[in-house]
């Protein structure tokens, strides 16, 4: 899998796959630990602290576990005007959790996000770095918190 | 060549080179803290905001390169407004705790808050905190200090060769630190300190020392590798606190390796020896110097009258001053014994009375550092020669083609080197296809010795990238020239050398392996022969005289050394520390200077005669080596002994020569034989471990406590 | 998906079919690739292609706005080693999703624009930066790349041409920062997205160190469709120096927030009704034109805009990326500029001092009015420290998190004053409350 990314570079060049090598890495894993980041780093032949730098560096990268699924709202402005600030308080209202805290049953994080680009279909939320749900109503996120099983 | 304008002062600069170069060169200070002339420019701290005319925006001086016709301001309004604006964000999130940091008084952003920073500050909001990361032993971190200029991640990537630092996180939540508990290990990790503006990080051993001021600063040259160092060492009441390079762009630029900036721990050691001592019926006893003088008398002079002059054997440190090991043996020849030796690592003496000259690098330092092509033959380059192997990295980046021939494939951290691996026994075999692939790409006849030897892949290799090159140089390491062939290694080199048209030489074991010569503290060569420093033990003298050296740890065969000293009727050592093992085996202890309290010389291996004097007063009744021994000469009365100082000595020793020493020269005049190689089997790597090497380094407790002392792991290459 | 609504749509054609339509077959159908295979076969000189794009006064759709023909022709001639042609996809600048548009329905205009762009600058290899929060275009991209590939499109020997030109796709993992030119290189070396110091730029020391070009996702869309119409028809669509057309992401307080194609020039008003104009009818009191790093125009300003770079810059913002981030009455100013101090503060690279420490206390200091602790020397302050951060940073996100600051304080001191005074919001909290649609 890290092999195909590899592919899309030089050959003199494969530091150029560590962004994709660790999210392989955190789809695997569930989050990057100190080990992961090592091993990554090892087979691409690159210092372990350049990869701790990228692995640092972007948000969608989790240095710590995270819930079976990670939520992530967009609250930057665009989105706030129509109602993203207020999805994300429905949904740590549902959850009883903060910002950056995950459920007692180890199920669900909550994130802040900032702009995915998406800002026309707000309130938008990502599902562990990889489904957009857009048009948040209410019921949508009940239905959505319904289906992460 | 470019007509530029500073501040009104028009120069020409060359052509690429930036505002900061230029400013230099019209002596025009520009403030910075990211940029440094050794490493790659950042321009990240911003502080060197300049203005350009006709620029829009100020420009960072260590980034712009200069145009024709450009007018710079450094000091307008303009240029003060951004560099006062700059000063002030760096100071946000400083702590204000200069009063008990370390940096205090050598501070670059103190100094220049100075004149910058306004007094008041106008941030009211909480000041950022961060987590301290523990560097290692050497390396003492405050990182709320830090204001991210990425100098120390820039060294360990670009000099020491190893990215061992780094910028984690982002925006105000970037951090400098090293992978999650991961230590800097570098030999060269001190450079970071040095390199750090602020006090962020600073040196462990110093901490909380003294304050910079109190310190007195006096030079010196290190005493370990024979590269010989230039620092500054500082002192406070006769106390060595602290080592700092001293630059000198011919020899260290501006860096120290580890051993050098820590080993002054060891002069401050428990270990010391401060009063002369005699051991009387199996008992120790302290005693007056001329009490101990006497004593050394009367045993030499028995000794030469029961058993003949050759029964004393002399030895000396290669780290002793060229003065001590003139003296030294000087002494011992009056007495009538040739017995005189500094090479106790050695192993195959037998180039003895077949060497033109002085055994030497072969060229200057920086020519070194200009060859296009280098082979190394037996070296643990990095750890016997941080600073050369610092060199031979930078050249690789320009180009060079760095080949290594050695026993374990240790990674020097050079740009794309040669390699080839042999068994210890296997080296002259592997430079012989080295010579011999040479000798055939070059049309040249093989030496009949080599008809036998079949090139391997590797060796080919490094043969192809020699012959390429139009500036080559092939060098001896340690671990050659402590051989058991070293003679046929050296046969080699100078083959190698002779083929391609370079320049050979050895990469200088210690602080004085040059000087040993010089000062004639071998057994040959000077109207007689004698005993090398391998046979005095193999054949056991009665009596010996350990010049600042600790044979069972510094020779070749520590045992039989130990052994033969045990055995012997007298034995004088003359040291600046208590060992357990010369308590049980000497009979007198005479505490002689560590190179901090003397006056002295050391010839590095490019040949530069380095002279020093004391930095601090002698510790108790510590006396320099060379006035102990010029004193002990008289007790025995012998004659040419009325030196009044260490100058006079060295002049008498270099014979006029000042800069470079006269005599250096490479050739030996000697055979190959490839037989005698106990093919096979398992070996150990003889290797002498970095913080090993010697009575200093042994001692120096941070540096014992450094990765490179973890216990040599006896590494078996089968 | 977002809305579309096209006056005379040029980009946005392949969009009417919506998902069914992004396939290479469609693309072909509506006419994709001809200009590609028709400059290949007749081996046109790049000359007279860079001539066209600068007939057609295309100006860099990514923000800047720069000249696309003049920035191609700043490629170094001489023709040996590597160059890279980049795409940047990274779309974060808060307030634009119309490259995620772009590639989500019409990737291969972006793919053959990418094509062409090597032909010209004699590139073998190209990468699209894909923003990291969209996976599903990031795996529709490289489907289309696959399309193209099989169809002998990307690849060696092009259509039997000799031309060589491979493309792959590069997937953020969330930096703002890496759709800053030289950030979005560091970060395709597998770096940290932190940018670089210019000079040297990209044109001679990008990817790799290699020569490079990088453009915008519509910027590289809209080529194919220049060369096919020609580059004064073009021009004409649009209006003097500004031609064409071009995307809007409208969000914010209007009825049919999404993505609009016009013609460069056309009214706001005009767009405002196109976008189905205010939420529940209230009144129009502020819009950032260009994406959030454009400074903020009050509403009655805005409403005698035209949509065009010179239009906006009169004004005193920018048209930067095309993001037109409307506000109704319900909004508080100092709220709204919070969010975008945090966002800023949030993602400075924290490379050079100004920015690190800079967007840190702007942040700070906006944070402390809007919740009340606002001191009357604040917005002086505010003022300076934006003063110290413009124009002394590597890139220009240092100028991005300054001018909202300066335009929103400037604009709508009242409010701020009002804040600090009398520690609370001027627009009653059950009122911004309602702006947002959330809860009906
Ligand atoms: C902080 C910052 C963020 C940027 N973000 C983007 C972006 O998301 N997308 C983009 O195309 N250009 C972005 N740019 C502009 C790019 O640096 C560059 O100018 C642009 O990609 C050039 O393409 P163009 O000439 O087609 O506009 C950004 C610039 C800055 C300083
Ligand atoms: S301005 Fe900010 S984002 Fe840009 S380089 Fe400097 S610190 Fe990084
Ligand atoms: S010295 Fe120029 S930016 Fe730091």
């Amino acid at each position: 899998l890290i092999d195909r990314e590899v592919a899309k570079y030089p050959a003199d060049q494969k530091q150029s796959a560590v962004m994709a090598a660790l999210a392989i890495a955190q789809d695997e894993k569930g989050w990057l630990a100190r080990e992961t980041i090592e091993y990554v780093a090892n087979y691409l032949e690159m210092p372990a602290i350049a990869a701790y730098e990228v692995a640092s560096f972007y948000n969608m990268y989790d240095l710590d576990p995270v819930g079976k699924y990670k939520i992530t709202v967009c609250t930057n402005l665009p989105c706030a005007l129509s109602g993203g600030v207020h999805a994300a308080d429905y949904v740590k209202e549902k959850l009883g959790i903060d910002f950056n805290e995950t459920t007692a049953d180890g199920k669900f994080t909550l994130k802040e996000g900032e702009c995915m680009g998406a800002c026309g279909d707000a309130p938008v939320m990502l599902v562990n770095n990889k489904r957009m749900c857009s048009f948040m109503t209410p019921a949508q996120i009940d239905k959505l918190l319904a289906e992460c099983k | 060549m470019l007509e530029i304008e500073i501040d009104g002062k028009s120069l020409q600069v060359a052509e690429g080179s930036t505002i900061m170069d230029a400013a230099h060169e019209a002596g025009t200070y520009i403030p910075h803290f990211c940029y440094h002339k050794k490493l790659s420019i950042a321009a990240n701290c911003r502080m060197c905001l300049v203005q350009v005319e006709k620029a829009p925006k100020p420009l960072p001086a260590c980034a712009t390169p200069v145009a024709n016709g450009m007018k710079v301001f450094t000091h307008s309004e303009l240029a003060l407004k951004a560099q006062k604006g700059v000063m002030e964000f760096l100071l946000i999130n400083h702590p204000l705790d200069c009063p008990i940091c370390d940096q205090g008084g050598e501070c670059q952003l103190q100094d220049l808050a100075v004149g910058y920073g306004s007094s008041a500050s106008r941030y009211q909001e909480e000041k950022r905190v961060v987590f301290n990361k523990n560097l290692g032993p050497l390396v003492n971190t405050d990182m709320t200090r830090c204001i991210h200029c990425t100098r120390c991640v820039r060294f360990t990537t670009e000099i020491a060769g190893e990215m061992e630092m780094g910028q984690a996180g982002r925006g105000e939540h970037a951090e400098i630190m090293p992978f999650i508990e991961k230590t800097v290990d570098s030999e060269l990790s001190g450079n970071i300190i040095d390199l750090c503006p602020v006090g962020a990080l600073t040196s462990k051993p110093f901490r909380y020392a003294a304050r910079t001021w109190e310190l007195a600063r006096r030079k010196s040259v290190a005493p370990h590798d024979g590269l010989g160092s230039n620092i500054i060492v500082q002192v406070k009441h006769d106390k060595v606190l602290r080592v700092l390079p001293l630059e000198n762009e011919d020899i260290n630029e501006c860096w120290l390796s580890d051993k050098d900036r820590f080993s002054y721990e060891a002069v401050n050691s428990e270990q010391r020896l401060t009063k002369p001592m005699v051991k009387q019926g199996g008992q120790w006893v302290e005693a007056d110097w001329g009490v101990a003088l006497d004593y050394i008398g009367h045993a030499l002079k028995d000794v030469v009258k029961t058993h003949g002059a050759d029964a004393v054997g002399t030895l000396v440190s290669p780290q002793a001053t060229l003065e001590e090991m003139f003296l030294a043996q000087k002494l011992t020849r009056e007495l009538g014994s040739h017995n005189v030796d500094f090479r106790l690592r050695h192993s195959d003496f037998s180039l003895d009375g077949k060497r033109a000259g002085t055994p030497w690098l072969g060229m200057k330092v920086t020519e070194f550092a200009k060859l296009d092509r280098v082979l190394v033959v037996g070296s643990f380059l990095r750890k016997d020669h941080p600073l050369l192997a610092q060199r031979l990295r930078q050249s690789a980046k320009r180009g060079t083609q760095v080949s290594l021939i050695q026993s374990v494939d240790d990674d020097q951290l050079i740009k794309n080197t040669l390699r080839a691996v042999g068994l210890p026994s296997q080296l002259p075999q592997v430079l012989a296809e080295v010579v011999k692939a040479v000798a055939t790409a070059k049309g040249a006849a093989v030496d009949a010795a080599l008809s036998g030897v079949t090139v391997s892949a590797a060796a080919q290799k490094i043969a192809d990238s020699l012959v390429s090159g139009s500036n080559a140089g092939v060098f001896l390491g340690n671990f050659a020239q402590q051989h058991p062939q070293a003679a046929s290694l050296e046969a080699l080199a100078q083959q190698l050398a002779k083929l391609l048209g370079a320049k050979h030489g050895v990469l200088g074991e210690a602080a004085n392996s040059v000087g040993g010569y010089v000062a004639k503290a071998l057994p040959f060569g000077h109207g007689g022969n004698g005993l090398n420093a391998a046979q005095m033990f193999a054949q056991p003298r009665k009596a010996y005289l350990l010049v600042n050296t600790e044979p069972e740890l510094d020779s070749a065969n520590g045992a039989q050394a130990t052994a033969a000293l045990k055995d012997a009727a007298m034995v004088a050592v003359f040291s600046a520390f208590k060992s357990e093992a010369a308590l049980d085996y000497a009979d007198v202890l005479l505490p002689i200077s560590p190179f901090t309290e003397t006056s002295g010389t050391f010839v590095n291996t490019e040949g530069r005669v380095q002279s020093f004097n004391a930095v601090a007063k002698a510790l108790g009744e510590t006396r320099p080596g060379w006035k102990v021994l010029r004193v002990l000469g008289n007790v025995l009365n012998l004659p040419g002994f009325e030196y009044v100082s260490s100058e006079e000595v060295r002049d008498e020793v270099l014979g006029g020569a000042d800069e470079f020493v006269n005599g250096l020269d490479n050739g030996v005049n000697a055979a190959v034989s490839l037989n005698g190689a106990a093919a096979g089997g398992v070996e150990r790597i003889a290797d002498v471990p970095i913080y090993f090497a010697d009575a200093l380094v042994r001692r120096a407790p941070s540096l014992q406590r450094a990765r490179d002392a973890a216990a040599p792991a006896a590494r078996v290459n089968a | 998906m977002a809305l579309i609504a096209t006056k005379n749509p040029l980009l946005t054609v392949g969009w009417e079919k919506g998902d069914a339509g992004w396939g290479i077959k469609e693309y072909e159908a509506r006419g994709g690739y001809q200009s590609l295979r028709k400059i290949l076969t007749e081996k046109t000189p790049p000359e007279n292609i860079i001539a066209e794009l600068k007939a057609s006064v295309l100006r860099g759709r990514g923000g800047a706005g720069f000249p696309t023909g003049l920035k191609w022709s700043f490629m170094p001639k001489v023709i040996n080693g590597d160059r890279y042609v980049v795409c940047n996809s990274d779309e974060g600048e808060p307030g634009t999703f119309k490259d995620l548009d772009l590639l989500r329905y019409d990737p291969h205009s972006v793919i053959e624009g990418m094509a062409i762009a090597a032909y010209v600058m004699s590139a073998n290899r190209g990468y699209n930066y894909i923003h990291g929060e969209i996976f599903e275009i990031y795996k529709r991209f490289e489907a289309a790349l696959d399309e193209a590939r099989a169809a002998g499109l990307i690849g060696q020997n092009i259509l039997g041409s000799g031309f060589n030109f491979e493309l792959f796709a590069h997937h953020g993992y969330g930096a703002y920062i890496c759709g800053e030119e030289t950030g979005l290189l560091e970060s395709i070396e597998g770096k940290k997205g932190q940018p670089r110091f210019k000079p040297p730029f990209p044109a001679t020391f990008g990817l790799y160190g290699k020569p490079t070009t990088i453009n915008n996702t519509e910027t590289f869309a809209a080529v194919p469709y220049i060369l096919k119409m020609g580059g004064e028809q073009y021009l004409n669509l649009g209006k003097p120096n500004n031609g064409g057309t071009k995307l809007f992401s409208i969000s914010g307080h209007v009825n049919k927030p999404g993505n609009y194609e016009i013609p460069m020039g056309m009214p706001f008003s005009e767009l405002l009704e196109m976008a189905g104009g205010m939420r529940g009818g209230r009144k129009l009191k502020a819009v950032i034109p260009g994406g959030s790093s454009a400074p903020v125009l009050p509403g009655d300003i805005m409403m005698q805009c035209t949509m065009d770079y010179d239009s906006i810059a009169k004004a005193g913002s920018m048209l930067g990326s095309g993001a037109i981030i409307v506000m109704d009455e319900t909004v508080c100013m100092v709220k709204a500029l919070e969010r975008l101090s945090y966002f800023y503060f949030e993602e400075s690279c924290g490379q050079c001092t100004p920015c690190r420490e800079g967007t840190g206390w702007l942040y700070r200091v906006v944070h402390r009015i809007e919740s009340g602790e606002g001191r009357p020397e604040d917005l002086e302050l505010l003022m300076s420290v934006t003063d110290n951060i413009m124009g002394r940073t590597i890139c220009a996100l240092g100028d991005a998190a300054s001018l909202p600051v300066r335009s929103f304080v400037q604009h709508f001191k009242s409010e701020f004053e009002h804040h600090i005074q009398n520690k609370q919001c001027l627009v009653p909290h059950d009122v911004q409350r309602a702006g947002s649609s959330f809860y009906m």
